[in-house]
């Protein structure tokens, strides 16, 4: 089945100072796919996602998102994507709704859009008895849960989430799991970065980097293929006893 | 502008369900007004002198009579000579010694002119210079009115206190805190609030939505704007109802140059966030960085004149001091804008390089 590109990198090299952050990347996402980048503290993947949201300016490369260029065009990149950090960045002082309303309204959303997908939201996550408390009572697997949901709210073409999982228990992160699958079939694309390797087996494609770059991509079950093994942790172990 | 009202009802959330923002919001302002009115006063009440009176004629009694009977004034003792007058001064009897020289009445009868010497307590040079003056006010006033009758008179070196004659110190602190609550709530309360963001990486999110970079900023800002034109309108009302300090001036160039002393540290807090990454070194510098000097170096407690030379060329790159010249011109010798044009464009200047260097340093962030 043939997908488009969504996004598009080419030669992408980031440094700061001397330190090259990003090394000569190149890959490409189709859309509604799960593409994972994985990766130590460190590799590189926090630099690359924030050139792909336009955060940062690369230094060199090509580098297109939705299919805009993230030199020229930043502002409508911004209207075509969501994001969530990795610390489940919602306001601890304002309840979950009325972090929601924010958001989507610096979203541009109609305020009568706003309510029903409020509603539906409410609905499909149940959370009537904790739309109005506040996301500093809250326990840190519905922080997660809502904080993604926030980010795509507006229905963006594309989610980039910056280590979604971390500090999270197993069955949370499995619930979490579900929610993504449940936006790819709404037809977004994901991005997500993860030091999980078990999470790898969850994306439609993986990409592996260390000091700035890329060592191997593909789907995971050519990447255990390729290196024969069982699952993505010797998948990761045998790349990294390569080098 | 559907964005940005929601940006700001946000901001209004943050200020309000923070107990400690609404503090230092709300009470620090008034408390630090009446702390200054009550506590710090730097007037004369009461103050107990000494007389030497080695004439004991009708004017000298007279004057003496006027002294004890000013509030300012206790006349507590009679000393027959300077000897017997230190001692009181080291028993901690007496704050100044009044001294009439030999045949006072005759003298201001021949020659029109009389000595008098005030002795002061010098080691709080402070309170002696201020009962310097207002013993001089009173044998001014004596000599005065004297004059008008016809009698001869004993005339004075002493000035008067123009602008502020019985030296209120309320006419110097009211002006004074308004600068420093100013700069506490704007520039230190803003650059904490957009510290925060980055703490809690909300900014990251505000970064990567289609808000533009100046919305994001005038958002933050605003809320503080808005506020801090409520505490000035507040000061100023306590100000005038409590310790009976004038305006004036005109009240629309009062709070115009207010509204850009705001505008000023806005930019300044916005520039201290630009550089900070916590809330903590947010603080940390505006304290250091900017109420600190605000307090000492711009005339508001300490005369710049008596500074060391060094601290006066300093004084010239702290924007409350311009703003001190400017509002007390306005409040208490009511001059209008041609007066105070040199100390207005100062400050539009240093606020308008802020705001550049801000947006600079902003800009460079995403490189």
């Amino acid at each position: 089945m043939y997908r488009e590109n969504i996004i598009e990198v080419e030669n992408l090299v980031k440094k700061f100072g001397d330190f090259t952050a990003n090394d000569n990347l190149c890959f490409e996402v189709k859309k509604s796919e799960i593409f994972g980048f994985l990766g130590a503290n460190g590799a590189g993947k926090t630099t690359a996602i924030k050139i792909l949201c336009g955060l940062l300016f690369p230094t060199s490369g090509k580098v297109m998102v939705a299919g805009y260029d993230v030199y020229k065009k930043r502002h409508e990149i911004r209207k075509n994507i969501g994001y969530m950090s990795q610390g489940f960045s919602l306001y601890e002082d304002l309840t979950v709704k009325e972090n929601i309303e924010f958001y989507a309204g610096i979203y541009g959303l109609k305020r009568s859009e706003i309510k029903t997908r409020f509603e539906d939201l409410v609905q499909k996550l149940g959370i009537d008895e904790l739309k109005n408390k506040f996301v500093r009572d809250l326990p840190l697997g519905w922080k997660q849960k809502i904080a993604f949901s926030v980010a795509i709210f507006h229905k963006p073409q594309i989610v980039f989430l910056d280590e979604p999982t971390s500090g999270v228990d197993p069955i949370t992160r499995r619930q979490f799991w579900d929610l993504i699958y449940e936006a790819v079939e709404s037809g977004i694309t994901v991005f997500v970065t993860t030091h999980y390797l078990d999470e790898a087996e969850y994306c439609d494609r993986v990409c592996i980097m260390a000091e700035g770059r890329i060592d191997a991509i593909g789907t995971p079950d050519e990447l255990k293929a390729r290196f024969q093994s069982k699952n993505m942790d010797e998948v990761f172990v045998k790349i990294a006893r390569g080098k | 502008m559907k964005r940005f009202s929601g940006f700001l009802l946000k901001e209004f959330l943050h200020i309000i369900r923070d107990t400690r923002t609404m503090l230092i919001l709300f009470l620090i302002p008034i408390f630090q007004i009446l702390i200054f009115g009550y506590v710090i006063k730097n007037e004369v009440k009461d103050a107990k002198i000494g007389i030497i009176d080695m004439s004991h004629d009708n004017v000298t009694e007279e004057i003496t009579a006027r002294l004890d009977a000013a509030v300012d004034f206790n006349v507590v003792r009679e000393y027959r000579n300077y000897e017997e007058a230190e001692s009181g001064f080291r028993a901690n009897e007496i704050k100044a010694v009044v001294v009439f020289a030999d045949n006072f009445a005759n003298d201001l009868g021949k020659y029109r002119s009389a000595d008098v010497q005030i002795l002061l307590d010098a080691s709080d040079p402070n309170l002696a210079n201020l009962i310097n003056s207002y013993i001089s006010v009173i044998l001014n006033k004596y000599s005065h009115e004297k004059i008008q009758t016809g009698t001869p008179a004993l005339v004075s070196t002493e000035p008067r206190m123009w602008f502020n004659e019985n030296l209120h110190s309320a006419y110097m602190f009211v002006p004074g805190t308004m600068a420093l609550i100013l700069m506490l709530i704007t520039a230190l309360m803003s650059s904490i609030s957009i510290a925060r963001e980055k703490e809690n990486g909300t900014m990251e999110i505000l970064l990567v939505s289609p808000l533009k970079p100046i919305q994001i900023i005038l958002g933050k800002l605003t809320p503080y704007a808005v506020l801090s034109i409520v505490n000035v309108i507040s000061i100023l009302v306590i100000g005038n109802v409590v310790f009976g300090v004038p305006v004036n001036g005109s009240w629309v160039l009062l709070l115009l140059s207010s509204f850009l002393f705001i505008l000023l540290a806005l930019s300044l807090g916005l520039l201290v966030s630009t550089v900070v990454k916590t809330q903590q070194t947010a603080m940390f510098i505006s304290i250091l960085g900017l109420m600190l000097p605000t307090m000492l170096l711009s005339g508001f407690i300490f005369p710049i004149e008596n500074m060391p030379v060094i601290l006066q060329y300093l004084s010239y790159i702290v924007p409350a001091k311009y703003f001190l010249i400017i509002i007390k011109s306005i409040m208490l010798k009511g001059l209008g804008l041609d007066y105070i044009i040199n100390e207005v464009l100062i400050l539009i200047s240093i606020t308008v390089g802020l705001i550049a260097l801000s947006v600079l340093k902003f800009k460079t962030r995403l490189e």
